[in-house]
């Protein structure tokens, strides 16, 4: 039987699909074009998963007699995998997005580790390269597998703390030097055709163990902060893994894409990294949450709180106001009554602008997909390095929820865990409120110098409970000058 | 004819290496406004691997390898599946306040109020 109209149309479609994510990917670099370039990928995926259905033409001699059975498992599986997922991922919550991203990141990790696996278990490389690309893909798949699933079950509250025990980088490091020793042993064996110490399959298994349990004890550790690192490293990994077993299988497509993700997946992790002034390094391998031992005493001034209602209106008559937005406000479901204070501020007259962090939230970018949710227009909202010289020229800088990104002894004190990170420089405005839950520290456990200058205010309270109250309290004005 | 396709040694590393340099220049150019929904984007790319998957189940001449192929298919769908949802909904949401306020030229100079 001829197979060269199969391999002609999968060639073609494979080609084409690299293409399209690679265009779909490009279209991404401006909201503008944005929703058209996912659609491209997409198109790109369809067509590629339609056409690797015409493998059947090309199967081996062995696996023939299994091939309708073949056949009606990958359609189920795609029916299945494909619809809890996108089920889940058109219902979940954006504040939950974090976590999802975390997920379906882990399932492509997993997927790809079990490509290998079935190549492993069939020995079916051809070659010593091809065997070492199927063990790294099948490492790196399974530490990304299981590194997503403890970073997902973090975000989402599962695990509640992050687990630090004595010496667990000497751990870390053993099991890591397990996996490569039974990794090399297995290619080391199968080259050389001697006889295994322990059957293949269990050697096969060890290894695969060893890499799922490294991949957990790997992000047990890293704290909840430092999240949107840890979703980046994975999301690359996965695609490098992907890239791997693309080259195992001799399809392009599937090493085209893999490296692009591996490439951005690496620079946005630098990226985030750089946001918080700390190596990737150190966002893995150290501590970041152990407590500061560091005085304190250096502050002047006081708290100084005051009434939502009174900071709403005082708002009302500034001209220039610029909202830093933090992870609190998200936590407090405040994005709708946020915005909504804001209309009321424009409607007034009030030019109003967004500062986001690149770290605000729990993932990069999160910040800004929140306030789109609520329907903030995007030309409002404002990068870090784009109004930092504006906090100067505003009458009034509203902090909500963040509190680390705003703090000055980032500039300014060489003995701060945060020194030297990039910060908002909401203390340069004229009038400073900061929105808070309660007087407690940020996540660094950081005493904030910000809330006690002299141009800074508190308004203590839940982030939806204080818009509400300045809401009304604007709102009020508008009556009583109506009156 | 035969329009198999070998990727062996050299040809298989210039191809790594120049869609990293790919994937690095095109992100390189995506505004952090747009990092969530470019991670979520690039992590549907990647799913791509149920491609692999389905090659591999295909190819699957025992039990155990039915089995595994069969979990690296569903996963590989619901990784495709899963960020394509989750990228095309925050993507539909990123809108302008105003036509003329559409390129962020502009919005760099605040309206005199």
């Amino acid at each position: 039987m001829s197979t060269i109209i199969p391999q002609l149309i999968i060639g073609t479609t494979d080609l084409a699909a690299a293409f399209l994510f690679l265009y779909g990917l490009k279209r991404m670099s401006s909201p503008v074009t944005a929703p058209s370039g996912i659609f491209v990928a997409g198109l790109g995926m369809l067509v590629a998963i339609l056409a690797s259905f015409l493998y059947v033409f090309s199967v081996s001699a062995a696996a023939r007699p299994h091939l309708a059975v073949n056949v009606g498992l990958a359609l189920v599986a795609l029916a299945l995998g494909g619809g809890i997922a996108w089920w889940s991922g058109r219902k979940v919550a954006l504040t939950a997005m974090p976590q999802m991203v975390a997920l379906y990141n882990g399932m492509g990790g997993g997927a790809a580790g079990a490509i290998a696996a079935v190549e492993l278990f069939g020995n079916k490389a051809q070659g010593l390269a091809q065997l070492v690309v199927t063990l790294l893909g099948a490492l790196i798949g399974a530490v990304s597998l299981s590194g997503s699933v403890i970073a997902w079950a973090k975000l989402d509250g599962v695990i509640k703390k992050p687990l630090r025990v004595r010496g667990q980088q000497a751990v870390n490091a053993l099991v890591m030097l397990a996996t490569l020793v039974v990794g090399g042993y297995i290619a080391f064996v199968t080259q050389s055709g001697v006889e295994p110490l322990i059957p293949m399959p269990e050697l096969i298994t060890l290894f695969f163990g060893c890499a799922l349990v490294f991949g957990v004890l790997m992000t047990l550790p890293i704290g909840g902060a430092d999240m949107p690192v840890v979703i980046s490293i994975y999301n690359a990994l996965t695609g490098l893994a992907v890239g791997f077993e693309g080259f195992v299988l001799q399809n392009p497509a599937l090493m085209i894409a893999g490296m692009v993700v591996g490439a951005a997946g690496t620079l946005l992790t630098l990226l985030m990294a750089k946001a918080m002034n700390r190596s990737v390094g150190n966002v893995v391998f150290t501590n970041f949450g152990t407590p500061a031992k560091h005085k304190q005493g250096n502050i002047k001034g006081s708290l100084k709180p005051v009434e939502a209602g009174d900071a709403g209106i005082f708002m009302r008559y500034a001209s220039k106001v610029i909202i830093v937005p933090g992870y609190g406000l998200a936590a407090a479901q405040g994005q709708q009554k946020l915005y909504e204070f804001v209309k009321l501020l424009q409607a007034g007259g009030v030019d109003v602008k967004f500062a986001i962090h690149p770290v605000a939230g729990r993932m990069p970018g999160q910040m800004d997909v929140l306030l789109a949710e609520a329907g903030v227009p995007y030309d409002l909202i404002f990068q870090l390095e784009d109004i930092n010289d504006q906090f100067a020229g505003a009458d009034v800088a509203l902090v909500i929820g963040a509190n680390d990104v705003v703090n000055p002894a980032a500039r300014t004190d060489k003995s701060s865990p945060i020194y030297g990170m990039p910060i908002l420089n909401a203390d340069k405005a004229k009038k400073v409120y900061v929105v808070k839950r309660g007087e407690g520290k940020g996540y660094a456990g950081i005493v904030n110098a910000l809330f006690y200058g002299d141009n800074c205010n508190m308004v203590y309270g839940d982030a939806q409970a204080v818009l509400g109250k300045m809401i009304e309290a604007v709102k009020g004005l508008g009556l009583a000058a109506a009156a | 004819m035969d329009f198999a396709i070998t990727m062996t040694g050299f040809v298989a590393l210039y191809v790594f290496m120049l869609a990293a340099f790919a994937g690095w220049v095109i992100i390189g150019g995506v505004p952090a406004i747009l990092h969530t929904p470019l991670m979520s984007g690039s992590n549907f790319v990647h799913g791509i691997v149920v491609v692999g998957g389905i090659f591999a189940l295909l190819n699957a001449s025992t039990v155990l390898e039915q089995s595994i192929g069969f979990g690296a298919v569903l996963l590989g769908a619901g990784n495709a599946a899963g960020g394509y949802a989750v990228t095309d909904r925050m993507l539909a949401m990123f809108q302008v306040s105003h036509p003329h306020h559409a390129k962020r030229a502009h919005a760099k100079h605040p309206k005199k109020v």
